[in-house]
């Protein structure tokens, strides 16, 4: 019985490694422009790590740049991915499970998105099994940085696990075991919002730091979760109905827009209260925010990042609001692009760069990204959708039957 | 067997021309891996076992905490041809250090961040110091008035002088913050670095109020004949690449009895450090005497770093 387990299972990646491999031209074209911009990106970590992270535009004033700033959109990303479990599950609406597994796979490839963003932006890579529980020093449950650790850790294996057990059942011809899957679907959605709440504590626990230094960032980080992961879903789901013969039918991506709607107008909600605080009160807190919207005796590197996001976003959701939205077409595209860049900037550039301009000691000195950080930061982007696209192969193969466990097998 | 070679062949049969394209493709893609990290592989090279291996500064052994000073010691030795002694600098029982700086007569002349400069290594072309000095208009203690990069002779009119360093917070946001406790708060009070211990994420630098803290971007620079070979493991010794350091109240003297080299360097006087478990200790007598007051109070943190207006 082991034995045929493991035949079986050795078939499954076998033939997993086949679809993921197989494909038109424009797959092809797709995969080489991927692995090459990822090569670019390893290429200039590579030379990152041997020269010191002087090669990135950081400094002792803005210590923290693009890389953390894609890391904190990226953890959105993956909780907003599991948005779609809550109202399959919890709802049990038919149509949302076989969907479902999109949204996990997109979480994964978030997660490891996250991981490799981390990973850039360490000085010393070389000593990351210090953080290691048991082998390092790991310093919980003091640090925050060690419960987004654990947190996102543990999110990736709840994922894997998940996405792993459907496929391979489904592959087996088998019904997936509720009591193997469904307890650690719902562990997924709480962990969903656990990961998203952690990372908004590494920044608004620090008190040095009054920009972050705010209640409101956790709340508003999961309200803008629950528009870029499902905005990035209903995309990947366009692209697999066109791309594949797997149906996709129309009413949970009509959810995630449903879910779309509320989440950003509670987005922008949070965003005017903030403002209204910050700027009626007029402390010496709003520094960083008279930096970031209306730059500060000359400096306003950021002035054009913001003002784009927060165009974009009402816009977005503007467009969101349409009838049109509800249907498969242009509007509900552009509409999720447009929440896409605005949410990524809001998050990124526009959240973490603030943090530290004007400085702990008021000094302002701006941070633009430089040719290395932007190069790692497409790679890694380029590993993830690397990733997603063969998840995403394999899971289609699946799911079409095209790849599935031979009748006969070998008698034992 | 024969049934296993009927389910095989149809798959060997496959090496067509497809199968045979992604075999190379996948040779030149590990080949073009290989390529792209290489890079990695010559900072690998400069990189020794044992330092790899090396454990928290904490967790070592006499014996080992020897060896390793031992290593760093030749190894500095090797870089700079210089008779540099690395030692271990322990904290005296019924010590905590605390500092005070009178405002009243700090004129701004920044002697004391190019002694923290010279003192600990630092970086020859950045100018690196542990200490900034702030020109702050009179009227306030605000920041957003102050500047740290003026240019003309001090003191100047109308301003007063605000030089900033590690606070030494008795409860310090960056020690919580570390996530492999590279850093802590030492039984005098000082909080330190295991520059070997680091990983380098900066959560540290983000955590802390007062910009005290430095990352080495890329590795320091110091010319040979400049580099001040009395180092000491967790203060001045020159730091690696890619890890975080800040002010240990120059331990390696502290330590030892003497006082900090900006205090030494300041021509003022404004300067005052000592023990402040000693009643008889200059420093006890400025915090009873002085109306003193720390930077950011309300944060919390605790200060160790006094500041006063003597008039």
């Amino acid at each position: 019985m082991a034995m045929t387990g493991v035949t079986n299972y050795l078939r499954f990646l076998r033939q997993a490694v086949h679809v993921a491999t197989e494909g038109g031209w424009l797959f092809y074209a797709w995969m080489f422009v991927l692995t090459a911009i990822s090569l670019v990106g390893a290429n200039a970590w590579a030379v990152q790590v041997r020269d010191g992270m002087i090669r990135t535009h950081m400094t002792d004033h803005v210590s923290w740049g693009l890389y953390i700033a894609n890391f904190t959109f990226c953890v959105g990303l993956a909780a907003g991915g599991v948005m779609m479990v809550i109202p399959a599950y919890l709802y049990r609406d038919e149509e949302m499970h076989d969907v479902v597994i999109i949204g996990e796979i997109v979480a994964i490839a978030a997660i490891v998105m996250c991981t490799l963003s981390v990973i850039v932006d360490l000085g010393r890579p070389d000593r990351l099994w210090h953080m290691i529980p048991g082998l390092g020093k790991f310093n919980w449950p003091i640090s925050m940085l060690t419960w987004d650790m654990i947190v996102l850790n543990v999110y990736l294996l709840i994922n894997l696990h998940v996405v792993g057990y459907l496929l391979y059942t489904r592959f087996q011809g088998r019904m997936p075991n509720p009591v193997w899957y469904v307890p650690f679907v719902f562990i997924s959605i709480f962990w969903a919002i656990s990961i998203h709440t952690v990372t908004a504590f590494l920044y608004c626990g620090l008190g040095g730091r009054p920009f972050w230094n705010t209640a409101l960032l956790a709340p508003r980080f999961l309200a803008s979760a629950f528009v870029s992961g499902p905005a990035f879903i209903l995309f990947v789901m366009r692209v697999v109905r066109v791309g594949s013969d797997l149906p996709m039918h129309p009413g949970p991506a009509r959810l995630l827009v449903q879910i779309i709607r509320v989440a950003s107008v509670v987005n922008l909600l949070m965003l005017a209260s903030e403002l209204f605080t910050i700027f009626y009160t007029g402390s010496g807190h709003a520094a960083a925010a008279r930096y970031l919207y209306f730059g500060e005796d000359g400096h306003d590197a950021l002035v054009p990042w913001i003002w784009s996001a927060i165009v974009m976003n009402l816009v977005g959701t503007v467009l969101f609001f349409t009838p049109a939205a509800l249907q498969r077409g242009t509007t509900r595209v552009v509409a999720c692009l447009l929440v896409l860049v605005g949410i990524w900037i809001e998050k990124g550039m526009g959240l973490i760069v603030p943090g530290f301009v004007p400085s702990t000691l008021h000094e302002v000195v701006e941070y633009v990204p430089s040719l290395t950080e932007w190069k790692i930061t497409a790679g890694i982007w380029a590993f993830g959708l690397l990733i997603l696209t063969v998840m995403l192969k394999v899971t289609i193969a699946v799911f079409t039957k095209e790849m599935k466990l031979a009748p006969r097998t070998v008698a034992d | 067997m024969t049934e296993r070679r009927a389910i095989e062949l149809p798959v060997i049969g496959e090496v067509t021309r497809r199968t045979a394209i992604k075999a190379g493709a996948t040779t030149l893609g590990l080949a073009a891996w290989a390529t792209a990290i290489q890079p990695l592989f010559e900072w690998a090279s400069e990189q020794s076992v044992d330092e790899f291996l090396q454990k928290h500064y904490r967790e070592l052994s006499p014996g080992e905490l020897q060896a390793v000073l031992n290593r760093l010691t030749d190894e500095a030795r090797r870089e700079t041809g210089r008779p540099v002694v690395i030692r271990d600098h322990q904290p005296i029982p019924g010590v905590v250090f605390a500092y005070a700086l009178n405002l009243s007569i700090c004129i701004g002349c920044r002697r004391c961040a190019e002694a923290c400069h010279r003192e600990n290594n630092h970086d020859r072309a950045t100018h690196q110091s542990y200490i900034r000095v702030f020109e702050m208009q009179k009227g306030g203690i605000d920041f957003e008035c102050g500047n740290a990069g003026y240019h003309h002779p001090v003191p100047a009119k109308d301003k007063y002088y605000m030089p900033v360093q590690c606070q030494q917070c008795e409860n310090p946001p960056c020690v919580k913050a570390c996530p492999i406790e590279a850093t802590w708060q030492e039984e005098d009070g000082i909080v330190v670095v295991d520059y070997n211990w680091c990983i380098g994420c900066r959560y540290c630098e983000a955590a802390c109020p007062y910009h005290a803290r430095r990352f080495n971007w890329e590795k320091p620079q110091i010319p040979a004949e400049e580099v001040n070979i009395q180092q000491s493991y967790l203060s001045n010794r020159i730091r690696p690449q890619g890890v975080m350091e800040k002010c240990h109240f120059c331990l390696h003297r502290t330590r030892e009895g003497r006082l900090p080299a900006c205090l030494e360097a300041c021509p003022t006087g404004a300067r005052v450090f000592g023990n402040v478990l000693d009643p008889h200790s200059e420093i006890r007598w400025v915090l009873e005497n002085k109306r003193v007051f720390v930077l950011k109070e309300e944060l919390g943190t605790k200060p160790r770093f006094y500041y006063f207006f003597d008039k």
